[in-house]
């Protein structure tokens, strides 16, 4: 597998990596705002949860065509769960399958983020990536 | 110089009332001098979203816990996370946080592990907080400094590790303040929350199970003494004088026990087991009960 970055993904790794600590929280919260609200048609559906995330996140995925669709839900009162799906989704959807199988899961170990949530958090962007691309095989297997 | 206590006539029914203040006194008396407040939460970026006025951000993970020993910071660690809050010997600490107030009560006892004098919880929290529409902010104020003195920090008094827990079976009250599920060992983890990796299921020999959560109110604040009085004397039998563990998966929950029977129904020794199940549940070689097994 390659390791090379989607370049939306690689563009925010590197946003991340250039700033300062202070900055990065702030960054993260941007994410977090910026993360679209689920559509109405997937409101009440129930949808996978990310466990391995501190507080509650449910993530979906869908294709259309070769691209794939990420929506996420998440509590206003769990905003690092809610920027770090922002991240993936703004890194990550509207990829091909291939692209998304090939992020590499530690894809933020370059972000320095460790440093500000702590690098027991961080283990949650790993899970939420998982779980996208265990969904997108079982998707693509069938 | 410290504030005065809240004065509010249900915090007058604890043993320890000055532990405690409102969401008005605390409004009242923001921005006091000798008065710092402190957001803990389980959310690291819930406080950017927006925090009480004036209040500053102390996290348990990267604020408190030692990076490299899984243990707590140093006394000059301590110090110095003080200084650069402004936090002298003799301010008057308050913390609130999300969350039924697991990671405030974290907080508080951890400094109360470094003799800080002055340390009080909001009853309620951050969500009673927000519910009574109080004001709420994203601005961070500037903060001067002050000076903190190197102290040591007391793992006797009201901490427990796993030898003391032990030693305990047998001769005196365990708490297990888990989910039920986690104490009978169906499940190794919160329920909805993440594995934190424990090989184990079950509870500590002899331990009784009373989950958290039955001593705080749905609004976030605590139980009145009378309905505290009742699950833990009445109920499960402590009585003044006993010796008593606390204990949950990583400590914070029963930080949370912790204060209601130190604080709030007056019990003068009751020690936080923070190893809690992630070390007893991976320890080599400590007796496990399970009811299934």
């Amino acid at each position: 597998m390659s390791t090379t970055l989607p370049p939306r993904l690689q563009a925010i790794v590197d946003e991340f990596a250039e700033v300062d600590r202070t900055e990065r929280l702030d960054l993260l919260l941007e994410y977090s705002r910026d993360l679209p609200d689920l559509p109405e048609r997937l409101q009440g559906v129930e949808l996978e949860r990310v466990h391995e995330c501190q507080t509650p996140l449910f993530v979906q995925t869908e294709l259309e065509g070769d691209a794939v669709h990420l929506f996420f839900a998440a509590p206003d009162e769990a905003p690092t769960s809610k920027g770090f799906a922002g991240i993936i989704h703004a890194g990550l959807d509207g990829c091909t399958v291939d692209e998304i199988l090939s992020t590499p899961s530690d894809f933020a170990s370059g972000m320095g983020l460790a440093d500000v949530v702590s690098p027991l958090r961080m283990r949650s962007v790993g899970a939420i990536l998982a779980r996208v691309k265990r969904q997108l095989m079982e998707r693509t297997a069938s | 110089m410290t504030l005065s206590a809240d004065t509010d006539a249900k915090l007058q029914s604890y043993a320890h009332p000055a532990r405690l203040v409102t969401t008005q006194w605390l409004e009242d008396n923001l921005g006091a001098p000798g008065l710092v407040v402190l957001e803990s939460n389980e959310d690291v970026l819930l406080f950017h979203t927006g925090h009480i006025p004036g209040a500053q951000k102390i996290d348990w993970h990267l604020d408190l816990n030692d990076p490299t020993t899984r243990d707590y910071i140093s006394p000059e660690g301590f110090a110095a996370m003080c200084a650069a809050r402004g936090i002298s010997r003799d301010t008057t600490v308050v913390i609130y946080g999300d969350n039924f107030n697991w990671w405030a009560s974290y907080a508080l006892w951890v400094f109360s592990l470094f003799g800080h004098e002055d340390v009080r919880l909001v009853d309620g929290g951050r969500a009673k907080w927000v519910a009574e529409g109080r004001a709420m902010t994203t601005d961070v104020e500037p903060v001067t400094p002050s000076e903190y003195p190197i102290v040591p920090r007391d793992d006797a008094t009201i901490r427990a590790f796993k030898e003391d827990v032990l030693a305990h079976i047998g001769n005196g009250p365990l708490v297990d303040v888990r989910s039920p599920g986690e104490f009978s060992g169906e499940l190794l983890h919160m329920p909805d929350y993440p594995q934190e990796g424990a090989q184990r299921g079950g509870h500590v020999p002899t331990a009784k199970s009373v989950p958290w959560k039955r001593a705080a109110n749905d609004d976030g604040s605590f139980k009145s003494a009378d309905e505290l009085r009742a699950i833990y004397g009445d109920e499960q039998g402590l009585q003044d004088g006993d010796e008593v563990i606390t204990y949950c998966r990583i400590g914070e929950r029963s930080s949370h026990t912790w204060f209601v029977l130190t604080h709030l129904l007056g019990f003068e020794n009751v020690r936080n087991y923070d190893g809690s199940w992630v070390e007893w549940g991976n320890a080599v070689r400590v007796p496990i009960e399970k009811p299934s097994a």
